[in-house]
């Protein structure tokens, strides 16, 4: 035991010790990193600088011709506006009700043995494993069946239940993170499970609350599909599929005008994931099962 | 919870005693259960409900016009006679099956773990810097990464801008239209993997590695005699869950190439897509898409045999 002590320094100094080879890996690691950066980036630059230019083209002429006039010329009610009205409607109802619904479903999950609890999550984890792309044809044929095609609450609806078996999923693991003891002490003071859920279990677990919220806006905000497939009148459409149309129906694509309208359906996005990232770290094993 | 306890501290009661006590334990059970319903009766009518609805269109020759608009006739096996002799979808079979492992099960997952082994014992700085961009590119809405590669791609965009001086240049969503959204989708999926495989190799114990240096195993052979195996559950999780998750691509490929030229780039639900939207035939379409979640269903019974389910 002293023995595997007294050695561990000595390893230490002798790793801290740069040796010719490992500078040289080192230095291939970095170097490789460094272009697996370069390349990824290089997508995106139209994107950003496409946005401020004023005439680009599918390349954007450096040097000259920066301008804002692409973002104020997108920034109006028919093309902007209103989608992103839209957008809220679809992503914040969605959200909203999946949160509610899957924060009540994950409660007797987490809190009670129950004779059919494990056949049920595991049908709720192979749900989410399912592709939603698959069942977009059979959704619009059962939508026209009866008469919900072009409805944002039925397209609210269909959202909210392809993305509540992970929401659920993710609820339980939060859930199962805060003690039973601390519900305990208000059952015996009379208060019932739904205040204990309310008052206690919720608030203690407000960061996996907004997880859960937070992934499943991005999640609806980013979907194209769904409301590509569900809703046809263009005053009902979200950005997504404004800006399909933006792109697809001119002869003349107005580039830097579609990339500004890409940066500023992007923007919320971005803020919303630089919340996400202070806890994703801790939520992505929870959340995926990933570590299993 | 208070009911069944009472319930259960009695103990042998009388008949009648007992007959109330199972009464009250089905009532307190309904009542354990309650708070599942509103999802339950979400997942039921708007989850479940189109996957049964799938199985009843796809024996149809429903259409969004003509007869089979109006009265849908029941046709058996007709449509997936038709799938089989239909080379276009075949073919959109083994394109999915490339896509699938050409974007996926090698792009990003080698590109995942090879960035998350590089930065390893990289400093703060450099971790996040990187992360930064990778992820980036993951955040995107999924139709922006696709205008940003169309654009990229494009004959007059910026990749062939940049190969003039190397006289490389041509139309590749036109020539090479598989490998521009493979490239696309190994882009904008690489994070997914590359986080999973941080977590994982962070999960590590460093004396672990370290004793196998010392025992002179190099950079290679540790990597795959020890590195690998330890997180080997990581791996395979991961596999599945790219492989669902590519499964499904449709944003992608439908705004770099809407499958063409002709049909070169059309994988199951693009083609799906066409069929049922384009020309219109709704039950044919049903028909794949069910092959497509059958499909997708198999993968994901695998994935669920490395879940964890904790019970209370």
């Amino acid at each position: 035991m002293t023995a595997v002590s007294a050695q561990l320094p000595r390893t230490k100094s002798r790793w801290s010790m740069t040796s010719p080879r490992v500078k040289v890996s080192r230095t291939i690691a970095r170097l490789v990193l460094a272009v697996i950066v370069i390349l990824f980036i290089a997508p995106m630059l139209w994107l950003l600088l496409g946005s401020l230019h004023r005439n680009p083209g599918l390349t954007v002429p450096l040097g000259g011709g920066w301008t804002f006039s692409n973002y104020s010329d997108v920034l109006n009610p028919t093309t902007f506006w209103i989608p992103l009205r839209n957008s809220l409607i679809l992503s914040g109802g969605t959200t909203i009700i999946t949160v509610i619904c899957a924060s009540l479903a994950a409660y007797p999950l987490s809190r009670y043995r129950l004779r059919f609890g494990r056949l049920f999550l595991y049908t709720i984890v192979f749900s989410t494993g399912l592709p939603i792309t698959a069942i977009m044809v059979p959704v619009y044929s059962m939508f026209a069946h009866f008469n919900m095609t072009d409805s944002v609450p039925s397209t609210v609806f269909f959202m909210s239940a392809t993305s509540m078996p992970f929401a659920i999923w993710m609820m339980k693991n939060f859930m199962d993170g805060v003690p039973v003891s601390l519900e305990e002490a208000a059952w015996t003071d009379g208060a019932g499970w739904f205040q204990g859920l309310r008052h206690i279990v919720l608030p203690l677990m407000a960061p996996g609350v907004a997880v859960v919220s937070i992934f499943v806006f991005v999640t609806q905000w980013g979907d194209f599909f769904i409301p590509f497939i569900l809703l046809l009148d263009p005053n009902k459409q979200p950005l997504s599929v404004t800006i399909y149309t933006f792109f697809s129906s001119y002869g003349q694509v107005a580039y830097g005008q579609l990339a500004a309208f890409s940066v500023l359906y992007t923007l919320p996005i971005v803020f919303l994931y630089g919340v996400l990232s202070k806890y994703l770290g801790g939520a992505f094993n929870f959340a995926g099962g990933v570590k299993g | 919870m208070s009911a069944s306890a009472t319930t259960l501290t009695k103990s042998a009661p009388s008949p009648p005693a007992q007959r109330r006590g199972r009464a009250r334990r089905g009532r307190s059970l309904a009542r354990k259960v309650a708070p599942i319903a509103p999802a339950l009766v979400l997942l039921l009518l708007f989850f479940a409900g189109p996957v049964i609805w799938s199985f009843y269109t796809a024996f149809t020759d429903q259409s969004l016009s003509g007869a089979g608009a109006s009265s849908p006739r029941f046709i058996g096996l007709d449509n997936f006679r038709r799938m089989w002799d239909d080379p276009i979808f075949i073919q959109s079979l083994v394109l999915t099956v490339v896509f699938v492992v050409g974007s996926a099960v090698i792009g990003q997952n080698v590109l995942g773990m090879t960035i998350a082994l590089l930065l390893r014992n990289r400093h703060r700085s450099v971790k996040a810097g990187v992360a930064l961009v990778i992820v980036g590119a993951w955040v995107m809405p999924e139709i922006v990464a696709a205008f940003c590669w169309y654009a990229y791609l494009n004959p007059e965009g910026s990749l062939n801008h940049w190969l003039k001086a190397v006289g490389a240049t041509q139309n590749w969503l036109y020539s090479a239209p598989m490998f521009a959204v493979i490239l696309a989708n190994v882009w904008r999926g690489t994070a997914f993997s590359m986080m999973v495989y941080s977590a994982a190799l962070s999960d590590i114990p460093p004396d672990v590695e370290e004793a196998a240096e010392i025992d002179g195993a190099g950079g290679l052979r540790r990597l795959w005699y020890v590195t690998f195996p330890m997180i080997r559950r990581s791996i395979v999780t991961n596999l599945m869950l790219i492989t669902l998750q590519t499964l499904a691509v449709f944003t992608t490929i439908y705004v770099l190439t809407a499958g063409g030229p002709g049909n070169k780039s059309a994988t199951t639900p693009v083609y799906m897509y066409e069929q049922a939207f384009k020309f219109y035939n709704l039950g044919y379409g049903t028909a794949m898409a069910l092959v497509l979640l059958v499909i997708g269903a198999l993968f994901s019974l695998v994935y669920l045999r490395f879940v964890r389910v904790d019970e209370p």
